[in-house]
């Protein structure tokens, strides 16, 4: 009998039943993000000092979160590949990718315009925004390197090593910008520290935060079954080009 | 452990007579700091206050520069095969490696700063800081670039890829380098930045021979 | 000493290369591998030098009081030299001497000397390596096998840019290797004069048994 890990490191069983799950699983995503935007626009106040347009933070606080998760995915998937050579790691490294700096990405958009009516700048080196542009390289790095490199095992290992070595990295270099900006410039305008916030506000930010985390993992299924399903196009092509190289190398033998 | 100096000794004697490398380095180092203030304008006081961190970020690119050979030229020539049947573990290899390039490159580097420092304006009393910090911060720049190194030996775009991959890895050395520059010259306590700058680089010491070893061996399959 | 290969299985690059191999090699045996281009020869020297895990399967050795692993056991002669220009043939030769050895005092010059001069180069010694014809690098670079001792020898394709006085030389090299006990493994296109060498031949044929 086998576990469910074990059953889930099955490719075919893994697509079997992320075909069954998915619909599930974006549905409750626009259910609960649903639900989380109208708490925002409509239960949660307009901020005293910056009104309306503070409700973007609904959207952009969620988004670093899961900027985060989905960077600590992939290092969890790269540890995956080198210590259980669990055959779908690499398949979740790489789909969740892209999806993690799109939401990173949304982070710093959200945080610019946000920037924009709060600081009067679209751009401010205010630690958080500046770890997470970090962040985003961090994220294109993974992305480049793995484009760069025509060997998929040897690009899947390869990435696998960057992102372990990024997620050592990261709180470091999260330290080291924090530490630098209380050094130049005293204090942000984003201060968020837990207790000070009203539920009115939290309440919102955890809803949209849960949604677009099932969001993500709604993306990052098909993007799973996208990536299966190519790699198993490119075998079936290799199987050919072997089975014709047989096929003119058999009456010279 | 002696293979590892016999290493390092080796490294370093093909870093002299070769010279090219060190030479392209120091030039790259003078060209990017001179074109900073044609680019910001001859403002002295300007200048001199943004110098600590144009020559550092401009001895980060510099280095950068050099690291794609670390491995490269072993890789071409078949010399990364033969290291790797003899008694020093891989991970003791890329740190010979990572050592021999501080020695050759960064501090030879860290010295050409104070020199630079003169072109924009640096106050004298800065300068001891300055060399002080760059030799302390400058392992990190090797041992993690030799992370790099390892990672791009057989990517295509190479030269650009590691420095889209390293530079970031780079954010803390550069922000406590300059914190400890700052430190010594104001009224703010200097240990703290400047021991904080010691524990990256011994971290990195640890983890770039780590990583590096490991993307050489899935390269050399 | 003993070289043991079994069932191993070896894939580069996604692609099953080697399937199903079994190997026996004893003290003072030679072993030939043929088959066409991309049959694996390289493939499978790499695995026996340690570089490449097998998929499947195991490669041990059994030797007295030795518990070393494959890679420091053997001497990997592929298609590159391992010469740094840059360095005199001696140089490079005390280099690869050294660091092989773990042995960084400088000692075992004669060994060295000895070394240049079975491989025909003891005039060269003191001229940099940049400055050596294709086929006094190769040479240069087999002289690595007499500057440190290994019991396993593998070569990948050894004949290439040797002429038939260089050829020579690296037969005796490798029967006096032999003599001693050692091991050869070799990769090669070319029929290669090695006494009783025994031969597996790599190929398509290989991989569907």
């Amino acid at each position: 009998m086998q576990t469910f890990t074990q059953r889930l490191a099955n490719p075919t069983q893994f697509m079997r039943l992320s075909a069954r799950l998915l619909p599930w699983v974006a549905g409750l995503a626009a259910a609960i993000i649903a639900y989380g935007l109208y708490l925002a626009f409509f239960v949660a106040p307009p901020d005293y000092l910056q009104g309306e347009i503070a409700r973007i933070m609904f959207v952009h606080v969620p988004s670093a979160w899961i900027a985060m998760a989905g960077y600590a995915l992939i290092a969890v998937s790269a540890f995956g590949l080198f210590v259980f050579r669990h055959p779908l790691a690499d398949v979740s490294a790489k789909a969740a990718a892209p999806i993690g700096a799109a939401f990173t990405f949304l982070a710093l958009f959200t945080g610019s315009l946000w920037g924009k009516p709060a600081w009067g700048t679209y751009w401010v080196w205010d630690a958080r925004l500046t770890s997470v542009l970090i962040l985003f390289f961090l994220y294109l790095g993974l992305i480049a390197l793995r484009s760069s490199i025509d060997d998929e095992t040897l690009a899947s290992k390869l990435t696998a090593i960057l992102a372990l070595v990024g997620i050592v990295m990261l709180p470091i270099i999260k330290f080291s910008v924090d530490w630098g900006n209380t050094l130049h410039q005293p204090s942000s305008v984003l201060k968020l520290s837990g207790p000070t916030i009203h539920s009115s506000i939290l309440t919102p930010l955890l809803v949209i935060g849960a949604g677009f985390l099932v969001l993500f993992v709604a993306m990052h299924l098909k993007a799973m079954r996208n990536e299966i399903l190519r790699r198993r196009v490119k075998a079936l092509q290799l199987a050919e080009v072997a089975r014709a190289a047989s096929q003119v190398v058999a009456p010279a033998e | 452990m002696s293979g590892f100096f016999t290493l390092v000794g080796r490294d370093l004697r093909l870093a002299v007579r070769q010279g090219g490398a060190l030479g392209t380095a120091l030039g790259f180092y003078l060209v990017v700091v001179a074109m900073l203030p044609l680019g910001l304008g001859a403002d002295l006081k300007l200048l001199s206050r943004i110098a600590p961190g144009i020559l550092w970020i401009a001895l980060l690119l510099s280095a950068l520069l050099s690291l794609g050979r670390v491995f490269e030229s072993d890789y071409e020539d078949g010399s990364l095969d033969v290291l790797t049947t003899g008694p020093l573990p891989l991970e003791l290899v890329t740190a010979a490696k990572a050592l021999a390039h501080w020695i050759s490159t960064s501090v030879p580097l860290a010295l050409l700063a104070p020199v630079l420092g003169i072109l924009l304006n640096l106050e004298l009393v800065a300068y001891p800081a300055l060399v002080a910090t760059m030799i302390i911060g400058t392992p990190a720049v090797s041992f993690l670039g030799a992370i790099g190194a390892a990672l791009t030996l057989t990517a295509r775009r190479g030269g650009l890829l590691i420095a889209l991959l390293v530079l970031p890895l780079y954010v803390p050395t550069l922000i406590f380098g300059i914190a400890a520059i700052s430190a010594m010259l104001g009224p703010d306590d200097v240990a703290p930045p400047l021991l904080i700058l010691t524990a990256i680089s011994l971290g990195a010491i640890v983890l770039g021979p780590l990583a590096a070893a490991a993307a050489l061996r899935t390269q050399m399959q | 000493m003993l070289l043991i290969a079994e069932n191993l299985v070896l894939s580069r690059g996604g692609r099953t290369v080697i399937d199903g191999l079994s190997l026996r090699l004893s003290n003072g045996e030679a072993l030939l591998l043929t088959g066409a281009n991309g049959a694996g020869k390289t493939t499978l020297l790499r695995a026996l030098a340690g570089f490449l895990p097998p998929a499947f399967g195991e490669i041990r050795i059994e030797n007295e009081n030795d518990d070393r692993e494959l890679g420091e056991l053997c001497h990997f002669v592929g298609h590159l030299d391992g010469i740094k220009p840059h360095l005199t043939a001696m140089e490079n030769l005390a280099f690869w001497g050294a660091y092989l050895n773990g042995d960084s005092s400088g000692n075992g010059g004669d060994r060295l000397t000895r070394a240049l001069n079975k491989f025909g180069l003891a005039a060269l010694a003191d001229v940099p390596a940049g400055f050596l014809s294709a086929g006094q690098k190769r040479r240069l670079a087999l002289s690595r096998l007499a500057a440190a001792h290994r019991p396993l020898w593998l070569f990948d394709e050894p004949t290439a840019l040797l002429d038939a006085a260089s050829l020579t030389l690296l037969i005796d090299a490798v029967n006096a290797h032999r003599a001693d006990g050692g091991l050869v493994i070799a990769a090669t296109h070319l029929p290669l004069a090695f006494k009783n060498a025994k031969e597996v031949r790599l190929g398509p044929k290989e991989k569907a048994a």
